[in-house]
């Protein structure tokens, strides 16, 4: 482009006129994207009166009036936030971290090694894709309400019918995804196979070459599953909603059900509703990088 | 560090090109070689099978069989805690889904509605986004993260959200009056059976768009920039840029986004849940939402996953069609 210096003044305008209208527009595209948001944030802290009356004017995004912390007091008053903050980052904790290593298993498995059934298990895996969870969630509670399961009582083992009611039941049927199967697998062919050959020479078995060959030059996919799983996982809502009664083990997303009933106390909803979301937007804004490249990694695949 | 590679026999068997030793007679270093690279071939079937397991045996206990699962429950009455036994019964439920529960007819209507607008609407609005975002102009990295963020969003958090701002008080009918001067008066929009699933589509557009943006992004990155150089000396403007470069070169870009989409406006669930039950008078209700009320709800497991399946295989023809009708003309 050495040319620039000779695109003509009108020209040069043009552009810079578009510029103009640019900034424009995606400054009014982000405020639509924004104030949703903003109004959370800024209702949270006023009480229920303040925030239906701000509603006619530019004071709903603004934190003028009364304001205080009463509302994020009131939510711990009435539900065991804290309990519920526990369970949504225990369960979404181990789906992503055994996910990573499931899934990662499989993927090496099914790009570097040469074995019998190996296109079937390929089939099936890309076979699952197809499969939308809701289509599932039906036959699937059933089938969770009769696995059989295994109880300490009085120190003996107690044998008995039924996952419903349990962390196992949120996480363990999370943690295979055929999707992250298959990012690994893709990521890992990439990797030279003489690597897996110069360490057979020297003796190396298959699972040592996965760990101490292929999974330490494959950061950008293990970061890129974690981060497409984490998302999903801290945001279930179907399923818990439909296997865990049990106030103990409900995550945040269902614990936003408390506030359904009741839906005069709209200070309380938007405090409840800033405190699960802003965990998840500083994870986001901090790896935001990350996040970027895992959607743009997750379109490739076409 | 001792031992960086752990010695493991049934792995160690030499690599076939170094097994035969040298005084040997050929044929003898072959029927080694062969040997050798049996067991390695043995051991690495073993290692195959080992390393995929966990993930195979959770697919199939939670994918596979609950698929299988659902196909055979469709055929019974099955409830989920039940007094007496289940039993087959035919073609009953899908009878019954089809000639006698209104509810059914309704979500169906509602389901392929949403589509129809959601799925061209985002597309051409995340491709409008997109667009906007791959200049090279300052900041454009601060849009694309603002733009995503609803995504990261939970959409319980969303549903919430948005069902205040709808409410007749709500802040959508403040801006609408001082936007028209009072002119044209707002109504409840999630109360009224004409304008319930239309504000639907408008929060999940806003929540989902960001993502689809980001996908025909990563396309659009895709391209070229000596296609566009070359368009331009041929004198092509911005619209025939648009037409001749860059909508060909999206080709791929356009199926993923089109089938992702699709797929995910057929299951619309949470925000039914959330902001209006199915309400007012069925106007919301969605073949997702339904099967869940009548199988989970109301313990019809049968009836419940009978209407999965029936989405199952509607979900599964349009992406069929889909693929079909984008599929490479070479």
């Amino acid at each position: 482009m050495a040319r620039s210096h000779d695109i003509p003044h009108a020209q040069r305008q043009l552009r810079r006129r578009r510029r103009v209208w640019s900034y424009l527009v995606l400054t009014g595209l982000a405020l639509f994207f924004l104030f949703p948001l903003v109004f959370m944030f800024v209702s949270s802290l006023k009480p229920d009166g303040q925030i239906l009356s701000d509603t006619d004017s530019w004071r709903a995004f603004l934190p003028s009036g009364h304001i205080s912390l009463d509302n994020y007091r009131g939510v711990f008053a009435r539900v065991p936030v804290g309990r519920f903050l526990f369970n949504s980052i225990l369960v979404t904790v181990l789906i992503v971290g055994l996910g990573l290593v499931v899934n990662s298993m499989a993927g090496f498995a099914l790009s570097r090694l040469r074995w019998k059934g190996r296109r079937l298990v390929l089939m099936l895996v890309i076979a699952t894709l197809i499969v939308p969870f809701e289509t599932i969630a039906v036959p699937m509670v059933y089938w969770v309400a009769h696995l059989p399961t295994l109880l300490f009582q009085d120190g003996s083992l107690v044998y008995d019918i039924g996952w419903l009611d349990s962390y196992k039941v949120q996480i363990i049927p999370f943690v295979a995804n055929g999707f992250s199967i298959f990012l690994f697998a893709q990521y890992f062919s990439t990797i030279p196979t003489s690597l897996d050959e110069a360490a057979r020479i020297d003796g190396a078995g298959w699972f040592t070459i996965y760990r101490r060959i292929v999974v330490p030059l494959s950061g950008p996919a293990f970061a890129t599953v974690a981060i497409l799983t984490f998302l999903p996982a801290w945001n279930q809502y179907l399923w818990p909603s439909m296997v865990v009664q049990d106030e103990k083990l409900r995550p945040v997303m269902v614990g936003m059900q408390y506030f359904f009933q009741d839906t005069t106390a709209w200070g309380e909803v938007m405090a409840y509703a800033s405190m699960i979301t802003i965990p998840v937007l500083l994870v986001f804004l901090a790896f935001q990088r990350a996040f970027v490249s895992s959607v743009a990694a997750s379109g490739v695949k076409g | 560090m001792t031992a960086t590679y752990r010695l493991d026999s049934t792995s160690a068997a030499p690599a076939p090109q170094n097994a035969p030793p040298a005084n040997d007679s050929p044929a003898t270093a072959r029927r080694a070689g062969r040997r050798a690279t049996g067991r390695a071939r043995r051991a690495e079937t073993r290692a195959g099978i080992a390393m995929a397991a966990p993930a195979i045996l959770l697919l199939l206990g939670f994918l596979i069989v609950p698929v299988l699962l659902g196909f055979a429950l469709a055929f019974t009455n099955a409830r989920l805690i039940s007094p007496e036994p289940t039993r087959f019964v035919g073609w009953d439920n899908f009878v019954r889904a089809f000639t006698i529960d209104p509810s059914f007819f309704h979500s169906l209507i509602n389901t392929f509605a949403f589509a129809a607008v959601v799925v061209p609407v985002q597309a051409g609005f995340g491709l409008f986004l997109a667009l906007l975002v791959n200049q090279k102009i300052r900041g454009v990295t601060a849009f694309r993260v603002i733009f995503f963020i609803p995504v990261v969003t939970s959409i319980v958090v969303v549903s919430i959200l948005w069902k205040f701002m709808y409410q007749g008080n709500g802040l959508v009918n403040s801006f609408i009056n001082s936007v028209t001067f009072g002119a044209w008066q707002g109504t409840a929009w999630l109360n009224n059976p004409n304008t319930a699933l239309g504000a639907i589509i408008v929060l999940s557009i806003w929540q989902a768009v960001g993502f689809h943006m980001l996908i025909w992004l990563s396309g659009l990155q895709t391209i070229p920039q000596e296609l566009y150089e070359a368009a331009r000396m041929d004198g092509a403007g911005t619209w025939q840029q648009f037409k001749n470069v860059t909508w060909p070169c999206l080709r791929s870009t356009r199926v993923f986004v089109l089938i992702t989409i699709t797929i995910a406006a057929l299951g619309l669930f949470v925000q039914i849940d959330v902001m209006t039950q199915g309400g007012p008078v069925d106007s919301t209700t969605t073949l997702v939402y339904h099967a869940v009320r009548v199988g989970y709800s109301q313990q019809q497991i049968g009836y419940g996953s009978a209407l999965s399946l029936i989405f199952f295989v509607i979900v599964l023809i349009i992406a069929l069609v889909q693929r079909f009708l984008t599929r490479d003309k070479d």
